[in-house]
């Protein structure tokens, strides 16, 4: 690529203009970074899960306090933004898998395939918990 | 690099008040970036009450208003006033968008809000430097590449391929969709940018260009293309209605299709 400096030796930097100060929203931003940050907190499910199976592994002398972090309400609450980050997630997955063949690139498209994702693992989540209560898997 | 607030020297600090001429029977406030670079003092935003009655429709029209008759030291790039130089680029309202084009009574709030297109090194009040956005673009090479000897008259195209073109060529190089995109933000220097991606996509889907092969190579790259995350800024401001994701995930796909 060609030299592209924008400012040169001696002269005073420039200020840098306004972004994330000034930017008004798009639903589509929003459900960009939001798919970047349930990754982000999938990574801490997947070390959550694995140090629920050591526990299971070890024995009931580990599995036992294991499941009495996970089950106060700190642990119920870290279960339930990762059950919405696994739904939403998967949600924006299948979203860039349309876009990847080359659909739902209109704006408008975009918008409501945005507002679905976000609503879809919402619904979602909140089916499985009410589920999970009502089997009597969460007390 | 990922830098979510401004530096020290950009914070923008308050700025100037300008009341309205006595005698305005409508105002509208403005609230203006301004960084004056002889004296390095840091940016700030200026409010002017506008005589809204006496100027016309376009976002364009306060401004000239404004340097008219309120302060002669308001800077801004300005040429053809119909969006087809892309001079006048600026973030009106949280959203990149023409002056020229965007009339003031749809900007939403109470204040019309306008600052130079974002996180670029700033010249003056609402002009960026846009040398690396152009060093961006020359370096995709935009023309047409051909190795067959030159025809006796000219490349012809059928209006089928021809139409392959709609949708790209129409862009202006206002640099709305480039500083508008998060990616670009943080990575500007290594990522090519939606406008400079959707030029590039321009010359691929060309049917007389001869240089695909060069063209993807250069753009197989984890920055300058991939660092697209489809955050769809792009489309969703450029004020020509096109489609630089669409021209990207254009770009990605022909990737693929080569190897598979």
């Amino acid at each position: 690529m060609a030299e592209a400096t924008s400012t040169g030796k001696g002269v005073r930097t420039r200020p840098t203009s306004p972004h994330l100060q000034v930017w008004r929203w798009h639903v589509t931003m929003a459900a960009s970074i939001l798919t970047r940050a349930t990754g982000i907190a999938l990574y801490g499910g997947a070390v959550i899960a694995a140090v629920w199976f050591a526990a299971l592994m070890v024995g009931p002398d580990a599995y036992g306090p294991v499941m009495i972090l996970l089950g106060s309400w700190v642990g119920k609450v870290v279960m339930f933004g990762l059950t919405f980050s696994v739904f939403y997630h998967l949600a924006a997955g299948l979203r860039h898998l349309v876009w990847d063949a080359g659909a739902g690139f209109n704006p408008h498209t975009a918008n409501m395939t945005a507002v679905g994702a976000i609503a879809f693992a919402l619904v979602a989540t909140i089916v499985v918990w009410a589920l999970a209560i009502q089997t009597g898997a969460v007390r | 690099m990922v830098q979510f607030t401004l530096p020290r020297n950009s914070k923008i600090t308050k700025g100037k008040h300008f009341p309205a001429p006595a005698g305005a029977k409508k105002v509208k406030t403005f609230k203006i970036y301004r960084y004056d670079p002889e004296t390095g003092a840091n940016p700030r935003w200026d409010t002017f009450d506008v005589a809204v009655d006496q100027c016309g429709p376009m976002v364009l029209d306060a401004i000239l208003h404004i340097k008219n008759t309120m302060d002669p030291s308001l800077a801004f790039r300005r040429s053809c006033r119909e969006g087809v130089c892309g001079s006048c680029a600026m973030n009106i309202g949280g959203r990149n968008t023409l002056a020229c084009t965007h009339a003031w009574d749809e900007v939403p709030g109470d204040a019309v809000q306008i600052s130079p297109l974002p996180q670029m090194p700033v010249l003056k009040d609402l002009i960026p430097d846009l040398t690396l956005f152009f060093a961006q673009y020359s370096s995709i090479e935009p023309w047409l590449h051909t190795d067959t000897p030159m025809p006796q008259k000219e490349w012809t195209q059928s209006p089928k391929d021809r139409a392959k073109l709609d949708g790209l060529y129409e862009c202006i190089l206002c640099a709305c969709c480039t500083t508008s995109c998060p990616s670009y933000w943080w990575n500007g220097e290594k990522y090519l940018g939606p406008a400079a991606l959707l030029q590039a996509y321009r010359w691929l889907v060309d049917s007389r260009d001869e240089a695909i092969g060069d063209r993807l190579d250069d753009l197989e790259d984890p920055f300058k293309l991939y660092r697209c995350h489809t955050i769809m800024n792009c489309a969703q401001v450029c004020p020509k209605g096109l489609n630089p994701a669409k021209a990207i995930a254009g770009i990605k796909r022909m990737l693929v299709e080569r190897v598979v």
